[in-house]
């Protein structure tokens, strides 16, 4: 059986997802090597069962990604930490110097014409956490990809050497941030 | 247990989202709402940022729409500083967006939408994505991949990397550009015309074989809002702003688009973190609507170059005496004419010398202290607003974000296929998925907008007016 692999995206921007595309024609051989099992650019909704690898975008947000973060872990086999909003929070953490409310009033009151309404209905729509956190506060993780996004090589090479049964151990080339 | 259907998530767009759709108790749709999951908080976190900055943190609200974002935040930069840019720096500004537009338009077309188009809407979910299409349809995904390639080596080869470049800066660029490079893009040029040309074939036999479907994607009248170049044409980077009617009316024109906040306003709701926004000379009811491809085509009196344009004179004979398309399935239709033009203007930049200057950049200090930008970005025109102190440092931000203005017409278009697939009676996956396939028309960008994934299952109960369980579906 082909190894079964996720991604997710959680607190991100989606670039990490597509320096993923940016492998371009190693996709196609991608394609021969995995099952794709859950992703974004899939159709599956429900986090799989026996997953071998997560590469999991995003920092830790709201309180769907943080129940999501814990499935995976539950889930997956070898969660890698995908980029540098998983990893340190990143860009999404950026917020965490001022609280939800004030963040959500500047868009949602200030910004917005005739009767003002907050995004409440936490039902349907997902409620910010009171911080965003990297994922491996949140969940033990497997490894952790650098980079704002990481670049097509160093994927290619962390999901190459996952898939050969290999813990990638990372050049010193690709331990950079941003 | 209610007479709630949800979608979670929607899949195979570019952000987290669900559809509810509630029915009343003859189980016929009553409502259907696309709700919009996450928030970042980039209009407030910005503050107290210096200016300059801007362009590197703003292209990271969105990885699949970065280089718009960038030109768009160097341009509130330029305003800020009172400057005009040197000609080399804008060409290579429109270069760049120009190649943003095909890699997001490939993305589109290729990885997300034709999924659905080719191997079925009713076709097995866990193989109805990109990798599915690399058994059967090998040939066309390696050309779509290799079209987006395109859009990102050009993006690559002007500022350094793909996704998030820190290449533009207020008053240019950081870097000119070189005769070597430029051949290496020439290069790409021909494969790039075929491929697009390839897309648009495989599109129409799309429109015949899905004629029965396609009146149900999204079709009532709204207005169109974009920029438009001095004299009408077509544009993606400069020119003022157009709004026309459903009917084909123009009814504002030459708007200055820094004056957007004349024009244009946004409600927010309760049940979604993406606001409304709609046309304020028209109350909240009527001021509804789209921006884009779809948007674009339906406003611009021409397109500059020959190919392109002649498949605009065809999708204005489709859309008939009304001047304007307003189904929004043609959105991708609009889209694929866009990556012709795309192509064919970045075959006459790169063979314009003056994008080979070396003078890119224009310096001067914080000279007022609001400045705007804006670009027409893949999903539709695009504003970054920034007040600053007499330093630079940001004071207070607002961005009005191309998938937020399609928000009203995306929830339309939600209601209209859900009354239409929806029996109350019994559900499918397919029947759900052509209304997933409704929202990529759109090929909304939600990071962009705000953005999260939900952790519960597509799970749905279809529950008559007695509480009973009619039918149900999990996926
Ligand atoms: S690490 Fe960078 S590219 Fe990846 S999600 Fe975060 S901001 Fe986007």
């Amino acid at each position: 059986m082909k190894p079964r692999v996720a991604t997710v995206w959680l607190g991100g921007c989606s670039g990490c997802h597509m320096s993923f595309l940016d492998m371009d024609e190693r996709l196609i051989e991608l394609a021969d090597k995995i099952e794709l099992v859950y992703s974004p650019i899939a159709d599956v909704k429900q986090f799989p069962m026996n997953v071998d690898v997560a590469l999991v975008e995003g920092a830790v947000s709201n309180n769907e990604n943080e129940e999501l973060a814990h499935l995976i872990r539950r889930n997956a086999k070898f969660v890698l930490s995908f980029g540098d909003c998983a990893t340190t929070g990143n860009v999404t953490a950026m917020r965490n110097q001022f609280s939800p409310d004030e963040i959500i009033h500047r868009a949602y009151v200030e910004l917005a014409e005739a009767d003002p309404t907050i995004p409440s209905e936490f039902m349907t729509i997902a409620k910010l956490l009171p911080q965003a956190k990297p994922l491996h506060e949140v969940i033990p993780v497997d490894g952790f990809l650098h980079g704002c996004p990481p670049t097509p090589d160093q994927i290619w090479f962390a999901v190459s050497e996952l898939l050969a049964g290999r813990t990638p151990v990372l050049p010193n080339a690709y331990l950079r941030y941003g | 247990m209610s007479n709630v259907i949800t979608i979670e998530p929607v899949t195979r767009i570019e952000g987290h989202a669900k559809i509810t759709i509630q029915l009343d108790e003859k189980g016929e749709v009553r409502d259907a709402r696309f709700h919009v999951n996450e928030f970042r908080g980039f209009e407030k976190f910005c503050e107290g940022r210096l200016m300059w900055e801007m362009p590197g943190i703003t292209s990271r609200i969105c990885g699949i729409c970065p280089a718009s974002h960038l030109v768009t935040s160097a341009k509130a930069g330029d305003d800020i500083l009172a400057i005009g840019i040197p000609e080399t720096a804008e060409k290579l500004r429109r270069l760049m967006t120009l190649g943003q537009w095909v890699q997001s338009h490939a993305l589109s077309f290729f990885h997300l939408s034709s999924p659905d188009f080719l191997l079925g809407f009713d076709s097995e979910p866990a193989k109805r994505n990109v990798f599915g299409l690399m058994e059967e349809h090998k040939d066309f995904i390696r050309r779509g991949i290799r079209l987006r390639k395109f859009g990102q080596e050009i993006i690559e080869l002007l500022g350094g990397r793909r996704i998030h470049t820190p290449w533009a800066v207020a008053g240019g660029v950081r870097e000119p550009f070189d005769e070597e490079r430029k051949a290496r893009l020439l290069a790409w040029i021909p494969e790039a015309k075929e491929t697009a040309r390839m897309a648009l074939d495989v599109l129409k036999k799309i429109h015949e074989q899905y004629a029965h479907d396609i009146p149900n994607y999204g079709n009532f009248r709204s207005l169109y809002v974009g920029l438009v170049s001095d004299d009408g044409g077509l544009e993606y980077y400069g020119g003022a702003l157009r709004v026309r009617d459903g009917d084909g009316n123009t009814i504002a024109d030459k708007i200055d688009p820094r004056k957007y906040y004349e024009h244009f306003g946004e409600r927010s709701e309760s049940w979604s973190y993406l606001k409304f926004p709609y046309y304020k000379k028209l109350d909240y009811s009527r001021g509804m609507y789209r921006v884009g491809p779809l948007a674009r085509i339906n406003i611009c009196d021409y397109i500059e170059t020959p190919l392109a344009e002649a498949e605009r004179r065809i999708f204005k004979a489709i859309a008939g005496d009304v001047e304007v398309m307003n189904n929004s399935f043609y959105y991708h239709y609009a889209r694929l004419i866009e990556i012709l033009f795309a192509v064919e203007k970045i075959e006459m930049l790169l063979n314009d010398p003056i994008i080979l200057g070396e003078n890119v950049r224009a310096k001067a200090m914080i000279n007022k202290r609001e400045g705007v930008g804006v670009c027409e970005a893949p999903r539709g025109v695009l504003f970054h607003h920034y007040w600053v102190d007499s330093d630079g440092v940001i004071k207070k931000v607002n961005m009005l974000i191309a998938t937020a203005q399609n928000n009203l017409a995306r929830n339309r278009t939600v209601r209209q296929l859900a009354i239409q697939y929806l029996d109350g009676k019994k559900l499918t996956d397919g029947m759900l998925n052509r209304i997933e396939a409704g929202i990529r028309c759109y090929d909304p960008c939600l990071s962009c907008s705000t953005h999260a994934v939900g952790q519960m299952p597509l799970h749905v109960q279809l529950v008559d007016a007695a509480n009973n369980v009619v039918d149900e579906f999990t996926r």
